[in-house]
């Protein structure tokens, strides 16, 4: 085999870090309520978040990427989430699990963090009570694209398309 | 089976059971305050009853009782594991005024006596260690009291300051509303003192975040085109 | 050749003067499922003295409560024990047809308890399946979810949601079974059979999960007794108290379904209670498929109470009125107070409600199973391993939102 046999490209070098970033993320999952449940259902045989290279969970913030804020945070667990973000090492992103993670939903009272955002900065917002396990496979997809592209701006999943309403739709618009 | 247990309380202690009720199958027998631990005592320990299965304790706040009467009711759940009975127990409390504790008698009361401490403000004496239990030292107040506004946060740690940092959720305005029931009135009055993540924006704690608002005419524009009639072009009526 | 140290057994001087280690063990403990702190006084590894602290998960349920109609209280009684959310719905909906002195109709009742029992079912797969794998054993965890998945699928299709369900109503439920509901739920049955057979052989005669789980976390029945425990951790001690049985509330009556009880009340009894209360569910399940009317009315025939049909709402004045109040004023309970208590999954679920005649709730308070039965866990601990923690930490089944509400 000749030396230029081999196709090559050009990369940048944060490119191309990125793009080892992305599909080896480390998880801390600080779940705390319901979604959870819903959590433990994505880490599950069905939907199996693993494909998406994400499947080790760290429990040590010093070795974890993401940091999932899964379910709602009071205001006593505020200072322990605000800890466990401070100590992950960088480059480090947050998700925030559901709705309580995101504006503290319906628990809107004396002792519910109406969003972890007060707290920490978030980087991909899940809604949903709890929301469904391809809800939060979206989100990581989305935060994979993030981290390739680089930018810092935060992403709420959108709401899916159930595919035969989606097909009803496109109909309605050719007409 | 029910009647049972009334009539042997009002049997066994006279004058100490204050009052006796049955209202849809629950068992409820009133006593002073200082009968509280020997009343319980006696539920536990006497032959006929043998109360010995703790279920619950908990208060009740009524503060428009006050002050012709006292403005806590603290009531005792217990049945039987061998006799199968249940009772209700209930006395009044005023503000300020101490409880003895049941830890003697039932181990279960130890935690359900903390956490009227927490959110009443009821204190047992003699209690072993009656410290806040669901809430935070820091915390002032006792948020179950019906004058605690319920909006009010006493956050442990300060909300971040969000001028210098562009990460804020891409909220509506109209999103994240509470849901409580809004006084209308009051709030048309501009009375209204519900603290919502679309009032932070005027308190300085949130961004407003014009980006939303693109979103929303683009769903509006969406809907309408759904809906079979496409939205007007600006040039036009 | 004999260890040397024996020689200086009794030699005093060699033995270094040992303090207490103070171990703060959570809130974000990974192998504790839920938020829970716990202060250790640690010798050696020996526990000296534990103080357990909840609440990092409170929420504010009781509180919140009072500021919506009767019918709001529903989505917040789902996030209570999370596991089993149709539990807490049928739970919260028995309390205040108790205080309004209705019953719902019968078939609302069989459907009452086949959802019920299926997520029992869940909840205690979650337990036992979640305990397992802080044990070590991950594979029984992913068979347990795999089903669960298979009756959240059910359950969906009844209810339109995973997990939060909202779907009980008071004076009946949102909506009738669908066509399919008999035949969904019998072939799941089967399925959730064969899982726990399957998980029972892959975790019974493992050594290490066996040694791990016999006698750790001792409660005598005395003190489970005191301490207001319910459910598996009550049954594990061998009290044979369910609520199911001993103050048959619905159907349960109609039904021939057995108690189980442990005679240790160590973790490993709590595994087996829960294991069997599986196939006692199944058992249930079955019968009332068997009984249940095939139709008939999912909702008492009352305006006051239930919402008028949608079609009525929209062509009928009469409709559009009782709906309006319905839901602007919500129904009015008379005045007093009820102690409503069903069998949730951990144990005896009480919602001691107080009416003061108006369409808000004056008073909710959910007597929760799972706060008494953490209360025991002090005296399951104390002079144990701190590795037998976990074990015991995990039968509990702590569900933080029902504990810290």
């Amino acid at each position: 085999m000749k030396f230029g046999d081999e196709g090559f490209f050009t990369t940048k070098l944060e490119s191309i870090l990125a793009w080892a970033r992305k599909y080896s993320l480390f998880q801390y999952p600080f779940a705390t309520a319901c979604c959870g449940m819903e959590f433990m259902a994505t880490a599950a045989p069905r939907y199996d978040i693993a494909r998406f290279g994400a499947e080790a969970p760290r429990f040590s913030p010093r070795q974890a990427d993401v940091l999932w804020v899964v379910g709602t945070i009071s205001q006593r667990q505020a200072p322990v989430l605000k800890r466990i973000y401070d100590q992950m090492a960088d480059p480090k992103w947050v998700v925030a699990f559901g709705t309580c993670a995101s504006c503290g939903g319906f628990y809107d009272n004396y002792t519910t963090v109406p969003g972890v955002d007060k707290l920490i900065p978030v980087d991909v917002y899940i809604p949903g009570c709890p929301p469904r396990p391809e809800a939060v496979l979206d989100a990581l997809i989305l935060l994979q694209e993030k981290i390739q592209k680089g930018g810092r701006e935060p992403i709420v999943v959108p709401p899916r398309e159930v595919p035969t309403l989606a097909q009803i739709r496109a109909k309605k618009a050719l007409r | 089976m029910s009647k049972k247990v009334l009539d042997r309380l009002k049997k066994e202690l006279g004058d100490t059971i204050l009052e006796t009720s049955n209202f849809r199958g629950d068992d409820t027998a009133w006593v002073a305050p200082k009968d509280w631990v020997k009343v319980a005592t006696f539920l536990r320990d006497d032959d006929a009853l043998q109360m010995d299965h703790f279920i619950d304790l908990t208060a009740v706040d009524y503060p428009e009782r006050e002050p012709d009467d006292a403005r806590f009711d603290v009531l005792l759940s217990v049945r039987s594991a061998g006799k199968n009975h249940r009772l209700r127990l209930k006395t009044k409390v005023e503000a300020g005024a101490d409880l003895a504790t049941l830890t003697g008698v039932w181990a279960g009361a130890d935690w359900a006596e903390r956490e009227v401490y927490d959110m009443f403000g009821i204190k047992f004496s003699d209690h072993p260690d009656l410290r806040r239990i669901l809430l935070y030292e820091e915390f002032e107040g006792h948020p179950l009291l019906k004058d605690y506004p319920i909006e009010r946060t006493q956050p442990l740690v300060p909300y971040r300051d969000v001028e210098d940092i562009a990460k804020l959720p891409p909220f509506g305005l109209d999103e994240g509303q509470p849901f409580a029931r809004v006084d209308w009135k009051e709030r048309l009055a501009g009375n209204d003192a519900q603290v919502s993540p679309s009032l932070g924006v005027d308190a300085g704690q949130l961004r407003n975040i014009s980006d939303s608002q693109i979103a929303e005419s683009e769903h509006s524009d969406m809907l309408q085109t759904l809906a079979g009639s496409p939205a007007p072009a600006p040039g036009e009526g | 050749m004999e260890p040397t140290y024996e020689a200086f057994e009794d030699d005093a001087a060699l033995e270094l003067p040992s303090e207490p280690m103070r171990l703060n063990m959570g809130p974000a403990h990974p192998a504790v499922h839920g938020t829970i702190r716990m202060v250790l006084d640690l010798d050696g590894e020996t526990v000296q003295n534990v103080d357990v602290q909840p609440g990092y998960l409170h929420r504010g349920f009781e509180k919140s409560c009072e500021r919506g109609t009767w019918a709001q209280v529903f989505p917040y009684t789902d996030r209570l024990n999370y596991c089993s959310p149709m539990l807490n719905n049928v739970g919260f909906a028995l309390a205040v047809e108790k205080l309004l002195d209705i019953e719902v109709p019968e078939r609302a009742q069989y459907y009452r308890v086949i959802l019920g029992e299926l997520a029992r079912i869940t909840d205690h797969m979650i337990c036992n399946g979640a305990g397992a794998m802080e044990l070590g054993a991950f594979t029984p965890f992913l068979w347990l979810l795999k089903v669960r998945d298979w009756v959240w699928d059910v359950l969906e299709r009844e209810t339109g949601s995973r997990m939060t369900h909202s779907f009980g109503r008071i004076g009946g439920m949102a909506a009738p079974p669908t066509e399919t509901f008999a035949e969904d739920v019998t072939d799941l049955l089967e399925q959730v059979e064969k899982v726990t057979i399957e998980t029972e052989a892959l975790l019974l005669r493992n050594r290490i999960f066996v040694d791990r789980m016999q006698d750790v976390g001792i409660l005598s029945k005395e003190l489970a007794l005191s301490m207001g425990a319910t459910g598996p951790v009550l049954r594990s001690t061998g009290v044979d108290y369910d609520v199911r049985k001993a103050h048959p509330y619905m159907v349960y009556d109609r039904f021939d379904f057995e108690v189980p009880i442990g005679h240790k009340g160590d973790t490993y009894d709590r595994f087996l209670v829960r294991m069997e209360e599986i196939r006692q569910s199944v058992s249930i399940i079955r019968q009332a498929l068997e009984q249940m009317p095939t139709d008939g009315p999912v909702n008492v025939d009352d305006p006051r109470i239930v919402l008028p049909e949608k079609r009525e709402v929209y062509n009928t004045i009469e409709g559009t009125i009782a709906h309006f109040k319905l839901v602007m004023e919500g129904l009015k309970p008379p005045k007093g107070e009820v102690y409503g208590y069903t069998e949730g999954a951990n144990g005896e679920l009480g919602f001691f409600i107080v009416s003061d005649g108006s369409g808000t709730p004056y008073r909710v308070r959910v007597r929760p199973p799972c706060w008494f039965n953490l209360q025991g866990v002090r005296s399951m601990v104390m002079g144990g391993m701190l590795a037998d923690i976990i074990p015991t930490f995990g039968s509990i089944n702590m569900i933080g939102g029902e504990c810290d509400r």
